[in-house]
Protein backbone atom coordinates (compact mmCIF):
# COMPACT_ATOMS: atom_id res chain seq x y z
CA UNK A 1 0.00 0.00 0.00
CA UNK A 2 1.07 3.68 -0.83
CA UNK A 3 1.88 4.51 3.07
CA UNK A 4 3.57 1.19 3.87
CA UNK A 5 7.51 2.09 5.12
CA UNK A 6 7.03 5.38 4.03
CA UNK A 7 10.34 7.35 4.05
CA UNK A 8 12.15 3.97 4.84
CA UNK A 9 12.48 2.37 1.99
CA UNK A 10 15.84 1.48 -0.08
CA UNK A 11 17.14 3.97 -2.38
CA UNK A 12 18.34 3.23 -5.86
CA UNK A 13 22.24 3.60 -6.41
CA UNK A 14 23.59 6.92 -6.20
CA UNK A 15 26.28 8.85 -7.85
CA UNK A 16 29.21 7.29 -5.96
CA UNK A 17 27.88 3.79 -6.90
CA UNK A 18 27.99 3.64 -10.44
CA UNK A 19 31.00 3.47 -12.35
CA UNK A 20 31.69 6.95 -14.32
CA UNK A 21 30.05 7.17 -17.96
CA UNK A 22 31.08 9.53 -20.61
CA UNK A 23 27.13 10.38 -20.45
CA UNK A 24 27.28 11.52 -16.41
CA UNK A 25 30.41 12.88 -16.64
CA UNK A 26 29.92 15.43 -19.77
CA UNK A 27 26.65 16.15 -17.93
CA UNK A 28 28.28 17.06 -14.85
CA UNK A 29 31.05 19.14 -16.28
CA UNK A 30 28.43 21.11 -18.26
CA UNK A 31 26.65 21.95 -14.53
CA UNK A 32 30.44 22.40 -13.16
CA UNK A 33 31.78 24.97 -16.05
CA UNK A 34 28.25 27.15 -15.78
CA UNK A 35 28.35 27.80 -12.33
CA UNK A 36 32.16 28.30 -11.90
CA UNK A 37 31.86 30.73 -15.15
CA UNK A 38 30.48 33.14 -12.08
CA UNK A 39 33.91 33.97 -10.54
CA UNK A 40 34.85 35.23 -14.13
CA UNK A 41 32.08 37.11 -15.20
CA UNK A 42 32.16 39.18 -11.65
CA UNK A 43 35.80 39.84 -12.32
CA UNK A 44 34.77 41.24 -15.80
CA UNK A 45 32.13 43.49 -14.15
CA UNK A 46 34.63 44.26 -11.60
CA UNK A 47 36.98 45.17 -14.73
CA UNK A 48 34.00 46.94 -16.32
CA UNK A 49 33.07 49.17 -13.06
CA UNK A 50 36.93 50.57 -12.99
CA UNK A 51 37.09 51.36 -16.25
CA UNK A 52 34.00 53.41 -15.98
CA UNK A 53 35.18 54.68 -12.56
CA UNK A 54 38.58 55.79 -13.52
CA UNK A 55 42.39 55.54 -14.39
CA UNK A 56 43.28 54.10 -10.41
CA UNK A 57 40.58 51.92 -10.54
CA UNK A 58 40.89 50.68 -13.89
CA UNK A 59 45.09 50.23 -13.25
CA UNK A 60 43.62 48.26 -9.57
CA UNK A 61 41.21 45.94 -11.26
CA UNK A 62 43.12 45.73 -14.32
CA UNK A 63 46.27 44.54 -12.45
CA UNK A 64 44.68 41.69 -11.02
CA UNK A 65 42.69 40.91 -14.20
CA UNK A 66 46.16 40.19 -15.82
CA UNK A 67 47.94 38.86 -12.77
CA UNK A 68 49.03 34.93 -12.86
CA UNK A 69 45.83 34.58 -11.05
CA UNK A 70 43.39 36.42 -12.81
CA UNK A 71 45.24 35.02 -16.33
CA UNK A 72 44.62 31.37 -15.08
CA UNK A 73 41.04 32.17 -13.88
CA UNK A 74 40.23 33.69 -17.44
CA UNK A 75 42.25 30.42 -18.99
CA UNK A 76 39.93 27.77 -17.09
CA UNK A 77 36.97 29.98 -18.02
CA UNK A 78 37.98 29.60 -21.39
CA UNK A 79 38.04 26.45 -22.14
CA UNK A 80 34.60 26.06 -19.50
CA UNK A 81 32.63 28.60 -21.81
CA UNK A 82 33.44 26.95 -24.99
CA UNK A 83 32.79 23.61 -23.27
CA UNK A 84 29.60 24.80 -21.75
CA UNK A 85 28.70 26.47 -24.91
CA UNK A 86 28.87 22.95 -26.65
CA UNK A 87 27.12 21.25 -24.01
CA UNK A 88 24.38 23.51 -24.57
CA UNK A 89 23.79 23.12 -28.15
CA UNK A 90 23.56 19.32 -27.41
CA UNK A 91 20.97 20.61 -24.78
CA UNK A 92 19.18 22.09 -27.55
CA UNK A 93 19.46 19.17 -30.05
CA UNK A 94 18.53 17.17 -27.00
CA UNK A 95 14.99 19.09 -26.73
CA UNK A 96 14.19 18.72 -30.38
CA UNK A 97 14.17 14.83 -30.28
CA UNK A 98 17.19 14.20 -31.75
CA UNK A 99 20.43 12.13 -30.58
CA UNK A 100 18.99 10.66 -28.04
CA UNK A 101 20.12 7.38 -27.64
CA UNK A 102 23.25 6.55 -25.69
CA UNK A 103 25.57 5.86 -28.48
CA UNK A 104 24.86 9.39 -30.27
CA UNK A 105 25.09 11.11 -26.92
CA UNK A 106 28.37 9.75 -26.06
CA UNK A 107 29.49 10.79 -29.56
CA UNK A 108 28.11 14.23 -29.02
CA UNK A 109 30.04 14.23 -25.62
CA UNK A 110 33.44 12.95 -27.51
CA UNK A 111 33.20 16.10 -29.77
CA UNK A 112 32.20 19.12 -26.95
CA UNK A 113 35.48 17.72 -25.29
CA UNK A 114 37.64 17.47 -28.34
CA UNK A 115 36.09 20.61 -29.57
CA UNK A 116 36.48 22.94 -26.72
CA UNK A 117 39.84 22.18 -26.01
CA UNK A 118 41.09 23.19 -29.43
CA UNK A 119 38.56 26.34 -29.38
CA UNK A 120 40.33 26.97 -26.46
CA UNK A 121 43.92 26.67 -27.74
CA UNK A 122 42.67 28.67 -30.77
CA UNK A 123 41.47 31.37 -28.30
CA UNK A 124 45.13 31.36 -26.44
CA UNK A 125 46.48 32.11 -29.56
CA UNK A 126 44.88 34.48 -31.50
CA UNK A 127 44.67 36.20 -28.01
CA UNK B 1 -4.37 8.02 6.82
CA UNK B 2 -3.91 4.65 6.34
CA UNK B 3 -5.89 4.72 3.06
CA UNK B 4 -4.61 7.67 1.51
CA UNK B 5 -2.76 7.43 -1.37
CA UNK B 6 -0.35 8.88 -3.78
CA UNK B 7 -2.77 9.55 -6.28
CA UNK B 8 -5.25 11.15 -3.43
CA UNK B 9 -2.11 12.91 -1.99
CA UNK B 10 -1.85 14.85 -5.84
CA UNK B 11 -5.30 15.50 -6.20
CA UNK B 12 -5.94 19.49 -6.16
CA UNK B 13 -3.02 20.54 -5.87
CA UNK B 14 -1.99 21.27 -9.29
CA UNK B 15 1.03 21.76 -10.90
CA UNK B 16 3.83 24.00 -10.18
CA UNK B 17 3.21 25.75 -13.86
CA UNK B 18 6.01 28.01 -13.89
CA UNK B 19 8.50 24.85 -14.43
CA UNK B 20 7.47 24.91 -18.34
CA UNK B 21 8.55 29.01 -18.93
CA UNK B 22 11.54 28.45 -16.61
CA UNK B 23 13.36 25.86 -19.30
CA UNK B 24 12.21 28.17 -22.08
CA UNK B 25 14.19 31.09 -20.62
CA UNK B 26 17.01 28.71 -20.32
CA UNK B 27 16.49 27.83 -23.75
CA UNK B 28 16.02 31.64 -25.06
CA UNK B 29 18.52 33.00 -23.67
CA UNK B 30 20.88 29.78 -24.27
CA UNK B 31 20.44 31.02 -27.88
CA UNK B 32 21.09 34.35 -27.21
CA UNK B 33 24.28 33.70 -25.41
CA UNK B 34 25.40 31.49 -28.49
CA UNK B 35 25.36 34.24 -30.32
CA UNK B 36 26.92 36.94 -27.75
CA UNK B 37 29.40 34.78 -26.38
CA UNK B 38 31.88 34.36 -29.25
CA UNK B 39 31.19 38.21 -30.02
CA UNK B 40 32.15 38.30 -26.44
CA UNK B 41 35.17 36.53 -26.17
CA UNK B 42 36.65 37.90 -29.32
CA UNK B 43 35.80 41.84 -28.67
CA UNK B 44 37.01 41.75 -24.85
CA UNK B 45 39.80 39.40 -25.71
CA UNK B 46 41.51 41.83 -28.07
CA UNK B 47 40.86 45.00 -25.92
CA UNK B 48 42.22 43.53 -22.68
CA UNK B 49 45.83 44.20 -22.16
CA UNK B 50 45.90 47.86 -23.54
CA UNK B 51 46.25 50.83 -21.30
CA UNK B 52 43.03 52.81 -20.23
CA UNK B 53 42.53 55.41 -22.55
CA UNK B 54 42.45 53.04 -25.46
CA UNK B 55 40.10 50.75 -23.40
CA UNK B 56 37.61 53.50 -22.81
CA UNK B 57 38.00 54.55 -26.12
CA UNK B 58 37.60 51.36 -27.91
CA UNK B 59 33.74 51.04 -25.90
CA UNK B 60 32.72 54.46 -26.78
CA UNK B 61 31.96 52.33 -29.87
CA UNK B 62 28.69 51.16 -30.47
CA UNK B 63 29.27 48.21 -31.85
CA UNK B 64 31.49 46.23 -28.58
CA UNK B 65 29.82 48.62 -26.20
CA UNK B 66 26.73 47.06 -26.97
CA UNK B 67 28.01 43.14 -27.01
CA UNK B 68 29.44 43.54 -23.85
CA UNK B 69 26.41 44.69 -22.14
CA UNK B 70 24.27 42.39 -23.53
CA UNK B 71 26.70 39.72 -22.85
CA UNK B 72 26.56 40.84 -19.03
CA UNK B 73 22.38 41.47 -19.14
CA UNK B 74 21.75 37.63 -20.44
CA UNK B 75 24.87 36.35 -19.41
CA UNK B 76 23.73 36.77 -15.14
CA UNK B 77 20.05 35.84 -16.29
CA UNK B 78 20.78 32.66 -17.81
CA UNK B 79 23.46 32.57 -14.57
CA UNK B 80 20.44 32.89 -12.51
CA UNK B 81 18.11 30.40 -13.82
CA UNK B 82 20.97 27.66 -13.40
CA UNK B 83 22.11 28.28 -10.09
CA UNK B 84 18.87 28.00 -9.14
CA UNK B 85 18.00 24.88 -10.51
CA UNK B 86 21.45 23.71 -8.65
CA UNK B 87 20.46 24.91 -4.89
CA UNK B 88 16.54 23.28 -5.93
CA UNK B 89 18.32 20.23 -6.77
CA UNK B 90 21.05 19.99 -3.58
CA UNK B 91 19.53 22.44 -0.68
CA UNK B 92 16.68 22.55 1.26
CA UNK B 93 14.40 24.74 3.35
CA UNK B 94 15.52 27.40 5.18
CA UNK B 95 18.79 27.35 3.18
CA UNK B 96 17.78 26.87 0.18
CA UNK B 97 15.32 30.02 0.06
CA UNK B 98 17.87 31.83 1.27
CA UNK B 99 20.96 31.11 -0.96
CA UNK B 100 18.21 31.95 -3.66
CA UNK B 101 17.55 35.38 -2.40
CA UNK B 102 21.34 36.12 -2.25
CA UNK B 103 22.11 34.19 -5.86
CA UNK B 104 19.03 36.80 -7.43
CA UNK B 105 20.56 39.68 -5.47
CA UNK B 106 24.22 38.68 -6.95
CA UNK B 107 22.63 38.50 -10.53
CA UNK B 108 20.81 41.42 -10.75
CA UNK B 109 23.18 43.43 -8.89
CA UNK B 110 26.49 42.50 -10.83
CA UNK B 111 24.19 42.45 -14.37
CA UNK B 112 22.94 45.98 -13.22
CA UNK B 113 26.44 47.38 -12.79
CA UNK B 114 27.91 45.84 -15.38
CA UNK B 115 25.63 47.12 -17.59
CA UNK B 116 25.48 50.65 -15.92
CA UNK B 117 29.76 50.97 -16.19
CA UNK B 118 29.80 49.79 -19.81
CA UNK B 119 26.82 52.73 -21.03
CA UNK B 120 29.02 54.78 -18.83
CA UNK B 121 32.07 54.33 -21.05
CA UNK B 122 29.79 54.34 -23.83
CA UNK B 123 27.99 57.38 -23.37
Amino acid sequence: MADVNRGNRPLSPHLTIYRPQLTSMTSIFVRLTGNALLVAMLMIVWWFVAAAAGPEAFATADGFVRSWFGDLVLFLSTWAIWYHMFGGIRHLIWDQGYMLDVEKSETAGLIMIIVSVLMTIFTAIVL
Amino acid sequence: MGFMTDRKRAVGNGSAKSGTMAHWRMTLSSVGLLILIPLFIFTFGAILGHPFEEVVAYYTRPVPAAIAALTIAVGFMHFLGGVQILIEDYVQGLTRKALIVAMTCLSYGAAGLGVFAVLRIAL
